[in-house]
């Protein structure tokens, strides 16, 4: 009743908490789903190693792939030592 | 040959082993043949969901030891002729069983039932990975919290990972006011953050409360919401396409007070 009252005189906050759990759970998530799998990391290097030598040729050896983690982000940070630019792409 | 679905969380307390119940007790209200696994060894409580607390003799630790036969353990419904329970151990730990052994036990038991629904235990330890060994196919159930939502996300990616694909889900306890007011996350949201297909919703409702202290699956009761909800759930299962329930039918004077008066968002 006290809420129905607080409502119609407006005073209400704009939101509900509902955005709160969302932008909590998001956040939450992005930590946790960051946590990928040696496998499934392997899985990309390889991925990025295929489609980069089409444009490049690259050091496999030294390509390395990971995931950095900031305090609200995840950034998926690639290091690739390049070998020689591919002419076809190079005027 | 029967299916076997895992009923899953990672959270506790999000009503698995209530759904479990009310799910196997309404695919036999459909006819179909049921089989209830109770995995979660050392806290075992499907068996008092169902009522069922005062028949136990054997459990899965003895059938998969072979101290007993599986048809010794299973222990027949009160209510339905094709609905069987076969109990956790309530004395042993969760290493009694192995994931082996529990794909060679549901082999066994969808030989002869229509559904086979393991009720898996909290967490993502030894007895989730047995539970979900013999399993095809996984329902996660959750609660529109943070906590749960978030735990389900986790499962869901170990579900994928043990080639589990296309678990589906169940949003319990939610509660159509809270919703409306902004204060509870809704269904699109949780279908949005975890992308996976929706099972079924069952609002929060006090007739599950009074069931589980009868020991009657709340599916039975006509006069529950909760109960209607697990009918369509159980009857998706079976392959029928039924649309997801009005939840706000019954949101009570105030609600409709509140939305005739236009104050309602």
């Amino acid at each position: 009743m006290l809420d129905f009252l607080q409502r119609a005189f407006g005073r209400e906050p704009a939101l509900g908490t509902k955005q709160v759990a969302k932008e909590r759970l998001r956040l939450v998530l992005v930590h946790d789903r960051a946590g990928m799998s040696p496998k499934l990391i392997e899985a990309l290097r390889e991925d990025l190693i295929k489609v980069i030598s089409e444009y490049m040729e690259i050091d496999q050896e030294g390509f390395e792939v990971s995931l950095s983690h900031g305090s609200d982000s995840v950034a998926l940070v690639a290091n690739i030592p390049i070998l020689k630019i591919k002419r076809l792409f190079s005027d | 040959m029967g299916e076997v679905i895992v009923v899953t969380s990672g959270k506790g307390g999000v009503g698995k082993t209530t759904t479990t119940a009310n799910i196997g007790t309404g695919l036999a209200l459909l006819g179909h043949k049921v089989v209830l696994v109770d995995t979660d060894i050392g806290l075992r409580n499907l068996d008092v969901v169902m009522g069922l607390e005062n028949r136990i003799v054997y459990d899965i630790v003895d059938v998969t030891s072979g101290s007993c036969r599986l048809k010794q353990a299973l222990i027949k419904d009160k209510r339905f002729e094709d609905l069987f329970l076969l109990p956790a151990a309530q004395t042993k730990d969760k290493t009694a069983v192995s994931p082996q052994q529990m794909v060679e036990l549901c082999q066994q038991l969808k030989a002869d039932f229509d559904y086979v629904i393991i009720d898996c235990p909290a967490g993502i330890e030894q007895g989730f990975k047995n539970a979900i060994a013999g399993a095809e196919k996984a329902i996660v159930v959750t609660t529109p919290e943070v906590a749960a939502v978030r735990d389900a996300d986790r499962v869901i990616g170990l579900l994928e990972a043990a080639e589990l694909r296309e678990p589906k889900l169940i949003i319990n306890r939610i509660r159509p006011s809270m919703v409306k007011k902004g204060d509870m996350m809704d269904i699109d949201d949780m279908i949005d953050i975890l992308a996976i297909g929706l099972l079924g919703v069952v609002p929060e409702d006090e007739h599950i409360v009074i069931s589980t202290n009868r020991g009657e699956p709340a599916v039975l009761d006509k006069a529950s919401r909760a109960g209607e909800a697990y009918r369509n759930i159980s009857r998706r299962i079976a392959g029928e396409d039924v649309p997801l329930m009005d939840l706000e039918a019954n949101e009570g004077l105030m609600g409709r007070l509140r939305r005739l008066m236009g104050l309602a968002r």
